[in-house]
């Protein structure tokens, strides 16, 4: 599903990835480690289309639409219920029978009683629900998680644990963690970046 | 229709954004009607009117501007451009709802300054420097649409200045149309 050769990635003079070379099965689950600034998001942006490589080629076989990309930011609008946004995205990705999936999910992220408030007003682990609400809207094939279980609780930790087993053997999965050993038991590959 | 459908629902957001967080319209509104206060005291009873309509333009303008500085502020501050980027549909539609939302807020006063203005904004807000950076980029593309403007109000033939400012509206309308999906990856 993904293939990279000698993927090189530059913001002007700054060299931010270097050489990666990397496969991944339409099964598989990469896990990405590395220190702060070794390149793990930009990888993962790369791989989302969110940025163009400076050098090395990358294929990625999955249409922009099967993709599930979970960054740092949430990327939900603030001023939004947790409804709205995710109606707004099942909108945009054009997900069938969008009202129920929303609901479905935001009653097992346990946001449901705060599907009426506004996002802004989320605590970081409501926001960080909400953004795996987000992500899994639309039945990704590929899943690229940034720090997944950056500001969960226990509770909502043991759920993304329970997402990522019922998920991994029918998608793809690219994450970068700094907590490998949580993820360790669903990954089929590891790549260590400098 | 599915391209018109994520139109709309882009549209709507901004829309519902703004009637939320109500941080623009009530600052354009507030610039425009001080302006036209400041400029009505300025000029001199003897002005003429195409002194008065060039000052109701540059007002214009100037307002379309305080707003357009604002028009990407919750895509750049909570990151969801990457969000919107991601989705399936065409990335010219972002471009195309957020257009119509700023056209509304101009109170439909011209479609080149929300075309152009809300491609320059996009590209702005990348830059650490966007609040220099998008009113050297919008002024100078900026002026056809004041010289037809002004020319459409006070000229005794309006066609030729109202057949201009038609022209730079679908001219810049295609390129920004065709161009936004550069300007939102890196």
């Amino acid at each position: 599903m993904i293939r990279a050769r000698s993927l090189e990635k530059r913001y002007g003079d700054k060299r931010i990835l270097r050489g990666v070379t990397l496969d991944v099965a339409a099964d598989g689950f990469l896990l990405v480690t590395g220190p702060n600034g070794s390149g793990k998001t930009t990888l993962l942006r790369l791989i989302a289309g969110l940025a163009a490589p400076s050098r090395g080629q990358l294929d990625v076989s999955v249409a922009r639409g099967r993709i599930g990309y979970l960054g740092h930011e949430p990327l939900v609008y603030r001023e939004l219920t947790a409804l709205e946004n995710l109606d707004l995205y099942g909108r945009l990705y054009r997900v069938q029978e969008r009202r129920e999936r929303t609901g479905m999910l935001l009653e097992r992220f346990g946001l449901w009683d705060a599907r009426h408030a506004r996002a802004g007003s989320f605590s970081r682990g409501m926001m960080q629900r909400l953004a795996l609400c987000r992500v899994l809207l639309h039945e990704p094939r590929l899943l690229l998680l940034d720090e997944p279980y950056s500001g969960l609780d226990t509770e909502g930790v043991q759920l993304l644990d329970r997402e990522l087993a019922e998920r991994a053997p029918g998608a793809a999965f690219v994450v970068a963690t700094h907590e490998p050993e949580r993820l360790e038991q669903f990954a089929s590959a590891r790549l260590a970046l400098a | 229709m599915t391209y018109l459908a994520d139109v709309g629902a882009l549209a709507r957001k901004d829309l519902l954004l703004e009637l939320r967080a109500r941080d623009t319209l009530p600052a354009m509104l507030l610039f425009v009607v001080s302006t036209l206060v400041v400029f009505h005291f300025v000029l001199p009873a003897e002005a003429t009117d195409l002194a008065a309509t060039g000052l109701l333009w540059v007002a214009l303008l100037f307002t379309a501007l305080l707003g357009l500085s604002r028009s990407f502020a919750a895509e750049r501050e909570q990151g969801v451009i990457d969000g919107l980027v991601l989705a399936p549909s065409d990335r010219s539609a972002i471009w195309l709802g957020k257009t119509l939302s700023i056209l509304a807020f101009l109170g439909l006063a011209d479609l080149g300054i929300a075309a152009v203005g809300t491609l320059l904004a996009a590209m702005a807000t990348a830059s650490r420097a966007r609040e220099l950076l998008l009113p050297l980029l919008f002024l100078p593309l900026a002026i056809p649409i004041v010289v037809g403007g002004v020319g459409a109000s006070v000229s005794g033939e309006p066609g030729r200045y109202l057949g201009l400012l038609g022209l730079y509206d679908v001219l810049f309308a295609i390129i920004c149309w065709a161009s936004f999906e550069y300007v939102v990856t890196e």
